[in-house]
């Protein structure tokens, strides 16, 4: 099955960020194909490369980033992120911002889109 | 409408004020409009208050968004349902609803249209996706 996956919460504040990780995983794993992965609202904070979180603790962009870097297409959107101070230049790697026109082909295109988020 | 144009449903669960939820969400809902798409929005629980005309959100000091929700009908956005249940459990009627447009003919105005809980799982039923805000 082809899966798109929308983030709506920041990291450590809230699971959201932890299980659609953990979904993206089991799912890779069970063979289903991640059409595109979408952060919104204070999601776009889980992809900035400024965080610095204590060492025995999970890196919670840098696993989106590993992620990404397997191809996965990881999109922010720009107005989300414009509001709280997310540009470029923050980003992680293989993380790109981009506008709602990418949720839309991804809700298009995808057979199940799953939210994580309140 | 051809059958290769996927249907998208939108709920609207949470209340329009206190979280950037249902505000994010209708600038989510006005993009997707421009593609070829067919929308609904349906309003339930807290989010019925989100159809509640006569807001003001001076006090809060935060920009109120009411008065987009009257644009829908001009994005094309004509699917707009609110659940029955969720308004009478807040005393809210048909006559607090908020204008979404126009009729193109008469101008008589267009309120979203109060449905119950098993007309909303038929339609939820034949959607390709479904997005919360």
């Amino acid at each position: 099955m082809k899966l798109a996956v929308c983030i709506y919460e920041g990291p450590y504040n809230h699971e959201a960020s932890d299980s659609a990780y953990h979904f993206i995983k089991a799912a890779i794993d069970k063979g289903h194909e991640i059409r595109g992965i979408f952060f919104y609202h204070d999601g776009v904070y889980n992809v900035t490369k400024l965080m610095e979180p204590p060492q025995d603790d999970r890196h919670i962009a840098n696993r989106w980033s590993e992620l990404g870097a397997t191809g996965i297409d990881i999109v922010v959107c720009i107005a989300a992120a414009k509001r709280r101070g997310i540009v470029d230049d923050v980003l992680v790697d293989n993380v790109r911002i981009s506008g709602l026109g990418q949720l839309t082909m991804m809700a298009i295109e995808a057979d199940r889109m799953v939210t994580f988020g309140d | 409408m051809s059958d290769d144009i996927k249907k998208i449903m939108f709920t609207v669960r949470n209340a329009p004020h206190g979280t950037i939820y249902v505000y994010e969400g209708l600038e989510v809902k006005l993009i997707m409009a421009a593609y070829d798409a067919d929308i609904s929005v349906v309003f339930m629980d807290d989010g019925v208050y989100a159809l509640k005309q006569g807001q003001n959100t001076d006090e809060l000091g935060i920009k109120g968004f009411e008065k987009t929700y009257g644009v829908f009908v001009d994005y094309e956005i004509e699917n707009v349902f609110v659940d029955k249940q969720s308004m009478e459990d807040r005393g809210m009627t048909v006559d607090d609803l908020l204008v979404i447009g126009e009729d193109e003919d008469t101008e008589a105005p267009i309120k979203p249209k109060v449905v119950d809980a098993a007309e909303i799982a038929a339609m939820m039923a034949e959607q390709h996706n479904i997005m919360s805000f």
